[in-house]
């Protein structure tokens, strides 16, 4: 089963890091990764850019919104996910928490909708058809 | 043979060993059956099946050599028919636990010992971790100790559509998060066992010392957290375990001191010391022991030996409060709070004196922690009223009074605050 692990850190303090200290924190986190990859456990994965990047879409009053920044204005801001592949919560949670990331920021863990993933796959095949 | 025929065994004979089967044995047929099914709400189902079809059979055939494993077996058989019979109706069905898996376990596999991790599963996985602590400990009366909603409902001075709704909510997260019933690694076991421990004593405390409401105790709740606390520690011989065991007990053995007939309050030192439990007391001494001579043990522990040097007490003027005050040393590098720090300051009091005490908690109320704690100022009041300063000990029984909610509580500070005006 798939649990979507969203990773959560305080920009500011990663910022203030000392560059070659970073560099080796996301050193070790890469490698946790490999170590994942090896286990069958690393299902994929996307690192975000700065939540200054963002931007946030509302539907308010018939039509939609567009704000600068993130959804939420928190000190850990979502920094990236990684989609893992466990067999119950309880190894996800095992895996999760040896992963050297969560030294920065707490991780959510989310069991995948796989009812919902159906659907979507069932369209991502209907659309590759139409394609051919 | 499966059954042994009894006939000199009469029909009212059969019920009420069936009554005392339900009794004793109908939670953990039911730990069983939610292995074998994959699912609380059919486990349930077929639970009480199972004994409506014991009553019947059991009085025509005789009673099963293994009563247990009947159940069990027979509890199975209603689920499988039920699956199929939904199963027409549902083609998603799919899981079903282990029971349809090939090579499902026969009943003759069933010892003492599967019966045993069953059990086990059931507690670590209505205490798990993923659910909130209100959810972890409706399940755990629910589905462990087999309360029906509506008890639960009013231990809590809750509604029953409440806890009914917070039940179905863990159930469908152990089910759709996919929580395994099992019973943690030996390397995840401290942590997870910390939550069940934790259900197991606010469920206690809930009993002993209800957070508001018209009593001041409930104690139903903590006859069933003792009874959880034995299950466990039989389940699961550890150290934490007898230590939160004994801190029960011995709390417990106060229950008939600790308030009048009015249903006030009477503080440890105004109790009449018959009046406390020797069962009790001597039960519970012997695990804080037995506990504190492990190389490990943890936080339970210490607070158990606190109560059990007030046990072997014969007054508050008898009390080794220098032991007192070295055990909440203890406790505070052990988990240090603010609330630990006010009862060492406390221990403090009694052992050098009021003054001593009132400083630390000057100390503690001056960083600003404990500002809400209504315990914080009924103890420096008490401490400026042994002094003789009536004017600050009034303010200070006034500040409690503004914050304690629970009735029993409310009328000894407004007793006290009578005492010092008259």
């Amino acid at each position: 089963m798939k649990f979507v692990c969203l990773g959560y850190a305080d920009e500011s303090k990663l910022n203030s890091m000392p560059k070659e200290q970073l560099e080796a924190a996301v050193e070790e986190c890469l490698a946790y990764d490999d170590e994942l990859r090896r286990g069958g456990h690393f299902a994929g994965g996307e690192a975000l850019q700065s939540a200054t990047n963002a931007v946030t879409l509302r539907h308010r009053g018939g039509k939609v919104d567009v704000t600068d920044g993130p959804y939420a204005e928190t000190k850990e801001q979502l920094g990236g996910i990684l989609i893992l592949e466990a067999k119950d919560l309880n190894q996800a949670i095992a895996l999760m928490s040896k992963h050297p990331g969560v030294k920065f920021g707490p991780f959510e863990i989310r069991p995948a909708d796989e009812e919902f993933n159906k659907i979507i796959e069932a369209r991502n095949e209907a659309a590759m058809l139409k394609r051919s | 043979m499966p059954y042994q025929r009894e006939s000199q065994r009469s029909s009212e004979a059969i019920r009420a060993l069936i009554d005392e089967l339900y009794h004793e044995q109908s939670r953990r047929v039911f730990a069983t059956l939610v292995r074998l099914i994959g699912d609380f709400d059919l486990a349930e189902e077929v639970l009480q099946e199972a004994f409506a079809v014991a009553v019947e059979q059991w009085q025509r055939d005789g009673v099963p050599a293994n009563p247990r494993a009947w159940l069990v077996s027979t509890a199975r058989h209603k689920a499988i028919d039920s699956i199929r019979r939904r199963a027409r109706f549902d083609k998603t069905i799919a899981e079903h636990g282990e029971m349809l898996a090939p090579g499902a376990t026969e009943i003759e596999d069933f010892d003492e010992e599967t019966f045993k991790d069953d059990h086990l599963r059931l507690i670590f996985t209505c205490c798990h971790p993923a659910l909130s602590p209100n959810a972890q400990v409706a399940l755990t009366l629910r589905e462990v100790c087999g309360l029906t909603t509506e008890e639960i409902a009013s231990a809590f001075l809750s509604s029953a559509v409440t806890i009914a709704q917070r039940i179905v909510r863990a159930k469908a997260k152990i089910r759709d998060a996919r929580i395994p019933y099992e019973v943690p690694s030996r390397e995840d076991l401290p942590e997870r066992l910390d939550s069940v421990l934790s259900v197991i004593y606010l469920l206690f405390n809930e009993g002993y010392s209800a957070s508001s409401g018209a009593q001041a105790t409930r104690a139903d709740l903590s006859g069933n957290a003792i009874h959880l606390g034995r299950v466990l520690l039989d389940l699961l011989p550890n150290p934490e375990v007898m230590g939160l065991l004994a801190l029960m007990l011995l709390h417990e053995s106060r229950r008939a001191a600790r308030t009048d007939a009015a249903g006030d309050l009477i503080l440890l030192e105004d109790q009449d010391r018959s009046l406390w439990d020797c069962e009790q007391i001597a039960t519970g001494t012997q695990l804080v022991q037995q506990a504190l001579a492990a190389p490990e043990f943890g936080v339970y522990t210490i607070q158990a030996a606190i109560s059990a040097v007030h046990a072997g007490a014969a007054s508050a003027n008898y009390t080794n409060w220098s032991q007192i005050v070295a055990l909440y040393d203890l406790l505070m590098r052990a988990q240090p709070s603010p609330v630990v720090e006010l009862n060492r300051a406390v221990a403090v009091a009694m052992r050098d004196g009021p003054q001593s005490g009132l400083q630390l908690i000057d100390a503690i109320l001056g960083r600003g922690d404990l500002a809400d704690y209504h315990l914080a100022y009924a103890a420096r009041a008490d401490l400026n009223r042994r002094l003789g300063k009536r004017a600050d000990a009034r303010a200070a029984y006034q500040v409690a009074l503004s914050l304690a909610k629970q009735e029993p509580e409310r009328r000894f500070l407004q007793r006290r605050l009578r005492e010092l005006t008259e």
